[in-house]
């Protein structure tokens, strides 16, 4: 890390606290909440926001170091918001399924097919 | 404020060094199969955000190509997994 001009450093220094700040509280989460449906939720603050804040830093610091907009990092951050959620329903979907083959007493019951007459009426 | 900012950047990355151990907690605790795969996608998370903050650390460009293939490896082997346990198998 050289030497950043004051401008930069200020918000490097608030993102660079913050994001990893999220990832933790993401990962205690992940180990502290009781049911799987739980846990599912706490890794998205360090999927969305963690990554967002520690990209922002990463385009801020090479920026007013290289003295032009760096946009390389923004790569990163939009693959991690596009592909977590993708994770996030294909796990669910396995889970469900099998809690439901095994028969756990608290899942959820599969949604009943929609009405013929009221898809027609929907258009 | 360079002081404040690299004890902000060591502080980040023991912050995210945690988070990798939790979420190793998760993957050999974990009750079930979906759970150990949740926790290899959390903990894949934080070790791509460890890598991107060394290299800001360390101002070097090239730790950002790693964490780019780390997080496409991530996206590969947990849907690959969450579909083994969805079918029983990974490509019908």
């Amino acid at each position: 890390m050289t030497d950043l001009p004051l401008w930069a450093s200020i918000p490097v220094l608030f993102f660079v606290i913050l994001g990893p700040t999220l990832v933790l509280l993401g990962s205690w989460g992940l180990v502290t909440l009781p049911r799987f449906y739980d846990r599912l939720h706490a890794p998205a603050l360090g999927a969305s926001w963690g990554t967002g804040s520690v990209v922002v830093a990463t385009i801020i610091a090479s920026s007013a170091i290289e003295g032009r907009l760096v946009l390389a990092p923004l790569v990163v951050g939009v693959f991690i918001m596009i592909t977590t959620p993708v994770t996030m329903m294909v796990l669910t979907r396995a889970a469900l399924q099998r809690e439901r083959a095994e028969g756990v007493a608290d899942v959820p019951p599969p949604q009943p097919p929609p009405d013929e007459e009221e898809v027609k009426a929907r258009g | 404020m360079n002081a404040l900012l690299s004890a902000a950047l060591i502080y980040g990355q023991i912050a995210l060094a945690l988070a990798a151990v939790l979420a190793m907690v998760r993957i050999i605790r974990g009750p079930r199969a979906q759970d150990r795969v949740l926790g290899l996608d959390t903990f894949y998370v934080c070790i791509m955000l460890e890598l991107m903050m060394t290299g800001l650390r360390l101002g070097n460009p090239h730790f950002l190509v790693a964490a780019m293939i780390i997080a496409l490896m991530s996206f590969v082997s947990s849907v690959a997994s969450a579909r083994f346990l969805l079918r029983g198998e990974v490509i019908e």
